[in-house]
Parts: structure tokens; sequence; C-alpha cells
């Protein structure tokens, strides 16, 4: 019974994971020479290092990144703490399926919605024209204000989601006992609610940062010509300029970074990817 | 603070207004999409024009619905076959090992288990690309080696199907795992005892203890397949999936007839996604 366990999922491993991703890292290593033979080489990653735009647009990504997390973070603790701990029973549930739903939808949809709202002769442009609050139209797309908004919302819930479960397991008495003593809203968050949530933050703050970081369509479509997304000159590499090798560097360096990060962010607070996950 | 504390009215006043604008936040994109789909303009925009159904029905010459679009058609078909044969590859090789990690013990347990967690923290970009290189360093080895051209090597139906599979997978563990840990292992004992085979077990009772766990990652998968963008985008052929097609008509400028998908999109994933919270209510 045991082999016809592991069988599928030893196939599953090694031939869509592990092959792929040695494959990858050796692609990142070859080059053409000059007499356009495929030799090794560490051109690839010279060239990261030595173009400008390119790790300018890399660092940029992981700043962005994390600016989109830590957004997300202080919106969703405020919603997560209201559905569970102020919210009436009853209507508990049906805001959880309002959170979860927008979720569900194609992301390239969310986008899409955002770009009829915000763009020159958008629905919100047009509002503001009739209601006289503006006299032309203002170009709302295509900013890096926009594209974080964007990224804020496309991986929203996945904050929000194990924040709830989170603070569900918090015993509302110990919140009663700090306010009879004294403690002011500002302690109680510091000291009670956020250090019991940091299962739940941390979580939420790797899988968006993740998200964020591995973002295609967003940066693509609401960041417009000066977006500069990392995964974006990954995918020229492979479109517009056919170097697959480079593009293996580039993807090698972006999950270096995000492994990077994540692990970081367990070591810090002390977690493991099992007890994340 | 809490329910059981008395609030100032101010506090609760200013919460409840955060917490609308939220929710206006979180549905006005998806809300104006849907509206916009019946507007009777050439432009996904306001002002509103009057009511029509064109966007959906019409056969052209001018505007062309949904419905008769055949390249839309097409990728929505390519979508539910794509989603299909992933949610059941997932699901089976879940399951599988969902039983390893939790039922057996072995040598390499924790970096399988390292492993199986690994497409979570892998971008979906890079697990398309990657997954690009080492079907195309295939192919080359075969047609050098053996002289065989194999379809499947190229960006085709089969490597969306794979590059989806190979991290939906690990969803579906998970939620699996989580129900298998919850299962009382007396019965398998009790079924043993009375002259079960092995596979009689698994397949009365723990299987049977499993399904609503199975069909809601089932659930889940076809959902994940679905609105799956990062990774197909490497790996897609000649037919694109709904995403991937929306995309390109997106970029290049938008009709009323995307808000139409968007609806039908918007419909069809809450009824799953309803369907599935509603069954896994009953269960519980």
């Amino acid at each position: 019974m045991f082999w016809v366990f592991l069988t599928p999922v030893l196939c599953w491993l090694l031939l869509l994971i592990v092959l792929p991703h040695l494959d990858l890292l050796t692609m990142s290593f070859r080059g053409e020479n000059d007499y356009g033979d495929m030799v090794w080489t560490l051109q690839n990653y010279k060239n990261f290092f030595t173009e400008p735009i390119y790790w300018f647009t890399f660092v940029r990504t992981a700043g962005y990144a994390v600016i989109t997390t830590v957004i997300c973070l202080v919106l969703a603790l405020p919603v997560s703490f209201y559905i569970a701990k102020l919210a009436r029973p009853g209507i508990r549930g049906t805001l959880m399926v309002l959170l979860l739903l927008p979720f569900w939808v194609s992301e390239l949809v969310r986008v899409y919605g955002w770009m009829i709202l915000l763009r020159e002769s958008g629905v919100i442009n047009f509002i503001l024209l009739k209601a006289g609050l503006i006299n032309s139209p203002i170009e709302m797309l295509y900013n890096d204000a926009t594209m974080i908004m964007g990224l804020v919302y496309t991986s929203m819930l996945f904050m929000i989601v194990p924040l709830v479960s989170v603070m569900e397991s918090l015993d509302n008495s110990l919140i009663e006992a700090a306010c009879d003593l004294g403690a002011g809203k500002l302690a109680i968050w510091r000291k009670i609610i956020i250090p019991h949530c940091k299962p739940g933050i941390t979580s939420g703050c790797i899988v968006v940062f993740m998200l964020a970081l591995g973002n295609y369509l967003t940066p693509n479509l609401m960041g417009g010509k000066n977006s500069l997304w990392f995964t974006e000159q990954i995918y020229n590499q492979f479109i517009a300029s056919f170097n697959w090798n480079q593009g293996a560097a580039f993807g090698f360096l972006l999950l270096l970074l995000s492994s990077l990060i994540i692990w970081v962010g367990l070591k810090l607070t002390g977690q493991k990817l099992g007890e994340v996950a | 603070m809490i329910r059981s504390l008395p609030r100032s009215k101010a506090y609760c006043r200013s919460f409840n207004f955060f917490i609308i604008l939220y929710f206006v936040f979180l549905f006005a994109p998806l809300v104006i999409t849907c509206i916009l789909a019946f507007n009777n303009s050439d432009f996904p925009y306001l002002p509103w024009q009057g009511f029509t159904t064109d966007w959906f029905v019409s056969a052209g010459p001018e505007r062309i619905g949904l419905f008769q679009d055949s390249s839309m058609m097409r990728s929505i078909l390519t979508s539910f076959e794509t989603a299909a044969c992933v949610s059941i590859l997932c699901v089976v090789v879940g399951t599988c090992a969902s039983f390893l990690f939790e039922k057996e013990n072995f040598r390499f347990k924790g970096i399988l288990y390292f492993l199986m967690l690994a497409p979570l923290v892998i971008p979906g970009v890079i697990l398309g690309i990657s997954l690009l290189f080492a079907s195309n360093t295939a192919g080359t080895f075969f047609e050098d080696n053996l002289g065989l051209d194999i379809g499947l090597f190229r960006p085709s139906f089969w490597l969306v199907v794979l590059g989806q599979f190979s991290f939906i997978t690990t969803f579906v563990t998970l939620v699996v795992s989580a129900r298998l840990r919850k299962f009382d292992h007396s019965y398998e004992e009790a079924a043993l005892n009375l002259g079960a085979t092995e596979f009689q077990v698994i397949r009365y009772v723990t299987l049977r203890f499993l399904r609503p766990a199975i069909t809601g990652a089932g659930a889940v998968a076809f959902l994940m397949s679905f609105e799956n963008f990062n990774t197909t985008l490497f790996l897609v052929g000649s037919e694109p999936t709904l995403p991937i097609n929306l995309y390109l008509q997106v970029r290049d400028g938008s009709t009323p007839v995307i808000n139409a998908v968007s609806l039908m999109l918007i419909l069809g994933t809450s009824i799953v996604a309803l369907a599935n919270l509603y069954l896994c209510r009953k269960t519980d």
C-alpha cells in the first residue's frame, strides 16, 4: 500500500517540482559565447548586476511587494477584528462569505473592474465631472499608487482569512480583563491582540508578499508602461528578446529573493513553514 | 472594545463606517463590471445609454455577443476541460499524498513534506517558466537521441494541465490531510478485524469519511485552475484558456463583451463557491 501512495507523489514532486527547477538553475548558467556556441557562463548574472535597469526593477519590485504587504496588514487587522469580535454572530457568516466571494472571481475580472472605474474615460471621472468637482478628466490608471492599490486589492483576502481565524481563537476575557485594569485601546492592541495573532500575521504576510512579488497581471495592466515589475522583465526576456538563458537567471533570482525573504520572516517570528501553511 | 464591553457610540459608528467603506471597496469593481455589461454603448463606460442584452446574444455584424463569439466560447470550453483534468489529477494525487504523510512513516519523509509545501512559496510565474524549460529540454533530448517528436513537450493543453496540477495538488493535500487527522483509526482496525482487505478498508471506510473534504478540495482545485493566469501564461499553446484570452482582449482595448464574460464568470464562480460552502457547512 505504501508504494501505491508514494509513487504518484514522487512522480509529482520529482518531475514537476525538483527537475524543472534544477533545469532552470542550469539554464541560467548557460549562454552563447562569441562564436555562437552554448557554454557555461556567469554572463546572465553579470548582466543583471551591470545593467542598472535590471537590478533597479528587482529592488523596486521587492520594495513595492513589502509596501503592499504592510498596507494589507494595516487594513486587514481592523476588518478581521470586526468580523471575529464585533459583528453580531448572525451576520458573521454572511460577512465571511462576502469577503470570500471576490477572491474566487478571476483576478483579471477584478483588475478589469478597476480599469473601468479609474481610467480617464472611466466611471469615477464621469461622476466627478457630472458633480462638477473637476473640470477635465484625470488619468488615475497607470501610476504606482494605483498599481499598489490593485495589488492590495487582489491579495487582501489572503491576509484577512488567517487573521480572522486567529482572532476567533482569542479569549474575550483577556481583553475584558485588560479593560478592567485600565488599559487603553492601543495598549490592548499592542500587548494582547497583536502578540496573539502573530501566527496569522506571519502566514498572511508571507502569502501576500509572495503573490505581490510574483504578480504579472496587476502591474502589467494597472501600472502601465512604467510599472517596471520584475516578472515583466522575465516575460520580456522570453517573448521580446527570446533570451531564455537570461530569463532563467532572472527567474532564479526572483525565486531566491522570495525564498530568502520568507525564510527571514519565518526565522524572525520563530515559526516553521509547516505551521504557517 | 468587544461585544461584551460597553463601547462609545462614536467608536461604534466610525468602526461600522470603516467596514462599510471596506466592503464598497471590495465590491465596487465587480458591481460596475456587471452593470456595464448591459449598457447599450460600444464602450464599457458611462453614460448609461439604455438596457441591452446585445453583449450576450447579438449575432453581429456590428456587435458580436458573448454566446456568438466563437473564440470566447472556445476558450471557455478549454478552461472547463483544463479545470476538469486538473481537479481530477489533483484530487487523486493529493489524496495519495495525504495518506502518505498522515499514515506512513519512512526515511526522507521530512524532505518530501517540505518539497510538497514548496509550491506554496514558489511564484506562479517561476513554476511556469521552469516547467517550460524542463519540457523543452526533455523534448530536445527525445528528438536528438530517439528521433521522436513528442507534442506534449511543447506549450500545449497538457502542459498547462501539468503546470496547474503541480501547485494545486499542494492545496488539495493540505485540505484532505486536515480531515484525515480527525479520523478515528479504530474504524479501520475494526474493519480489518472483520476480514476486510486493506484496499477495501480504504475504499469503504477511510475514503467515505474523507468524501466531503475531497469534494471540497476538488471544487477549490477546479476554481483555482479556472482562474489561473500566472502559470498558464508561459505554458499555453494554440488553445488559450479564458483568463489568457481575456487578458489579450483587455490589453488591446476593451468592449462590453468583456463585461458580459466577467458577469458570467462572477455568477459561475459564486455558484460553485457558495455550493461548496453550503456542503461544507452541512457536513461539519
